[in-house]
């Protein structure tokens, strides 16, 4: 159970990097009244970002893009028609998982 | 804000509302305390990375980084560009919280993820009394887990040999699936919100030729906030 400096550095330093865009607007975006534009923009940043985690994890991994046999991508339609047919996100978690593990057995 | 027209939410309810993204984070944050305890650090250096960075991939980058030796100013600088994606989460959650104290919304943002944004945005439409309860007992519960998670992996990871091959991997693609899944639904926008998906999906494959993928979301999620913005009257 121990500490290194280096270590220190990195968890302070890093720390803070993430800390600032996770708060500032948040802090500042609270106070002022938005116009209409940027209402608009953020209004569709969340299934932007939704998407965009999707197409990451699914197509690729780590900077190499997924093969086009990759169980993953099969597993993505069970997985979308669960959480359309139920609306829950609980069932659409373990229905991603078990078609992932079924894929991956057969594949 | 309007109290005639809200729903009361309280502490509790946010815990409850966390349930579906454990898994995930158990998961995930398993696979981050193998990697953390692989690259040298001490339990409670991974108590404290979990309890102040608390970001998956960051953390994955953190440990991977200090295991090749780079030195802590590279390795805070990616975090920052990995970590950089919060600032469009942060800013879409602002209008909900606006009725708070500068001091609780930074509370709220410190504890922000993709889940548990991911979460409050569908959840939450800035009317409900006591959002800012909520907001912690989902936080503090994911958060809870993620500790958890990490120090499992560090302790017991050497044990449990490939989680793919219980699909565990799928956990987290599969809650961003359900996310959005249940922002489409909701608000039956179906047409913008098709536009808004392809290009979501068109953004990040064409980005990602150019970008490392933390970058590539980030650029993906811009281009499609802005092409849903351009088409509302």
């Amino acid at each position: 159970m121990s500490i290194s400096p280096e270590f220190l550095w990195i968890l302070v330093g890093s720390a803070i990097v993430t800390l600032i865009p996770r708060t500032l607007p948040l802090m500042l975006i609270s106070r002022v009244k938005l116009p209409g534009y940027a209402a608009k923009f953020l209004k569709h940043v969340p299934l932007a970002v939704m998407t965009a985690l999707v197409a990451q994890s699914l197509l690729t991994d780590g900077d190499a893009w997924r093969p086009p046999g990759d169980p993953g991508l099969w597993a993505f339609f069970p997985t979308l028609a669960v959480a359309l047919l139920t609306r829950s996100l609980l069932l659409t978690v373990v229905a991603g998982v078990c078609s992932a593990a079924l894929l991956g057995w057969l594949v | 804000m309007d109290s005639r027209t809200g729903e009361t939410l309280s502490f509790r309810q946010g815990m409850a509302d966390c349930v579906p993204t454990l898994l995930g984070y158990l998961s995930i944050g398993f696979a981050a305390g193998v990697i953390e305890a692989t690259a040298g650090m001490s339990l409670l250096e991974i108590g404290l990375l979990s309890l102040f960075l608390y970001a998956g991939s960051a953390q994955f980058i953190t440990a991977g980084m200090m295991m090749a030796g780079a030195p802590a100013a590279s390795i805070v600088g990616t975090v920052f560009f990995v970590n950089l994606r919060h600032l469009l989460m942060s800013a879409a959650l602002a209008p909900k919280f606006a009725a708070y104290s500068p001091l609780k919304n930074f509370l709220i943002g410190a504890q922000l993820t993709d889940e548990t944004f991911g979460v409050a945005a569908g959840k939450l439409t800035g009317r409900e009394r006591h959002a800012d309860r909520w907001m912690f007992g989902l936080n503090i519960t994911a958060q809870a887990n993620w500790i958890v998670a990490n120090l499992l992996g560090a302790l017991l990871g050497g044990w449990i040999a490939d989680p793919e091959r219980y699909g565990l991997h799928y956990a987290l693609p599969a809650m961003f699936i359900g996310l959005a899944a249940m922002i489409v639904t909701q608000r039956k926008e179906y047409k913008r919100d098709l536009l808004v998906i392809g290009c979501a999906v068109g953004g990040f494959a064409l980005a990602f030729l150019w970008l490392p993928a933390h970058l590539a979301v980030m650029a993906a999620a811009v281009l499609a906030a802005i092409a849903g913005a351009v088409t509302e009257r």
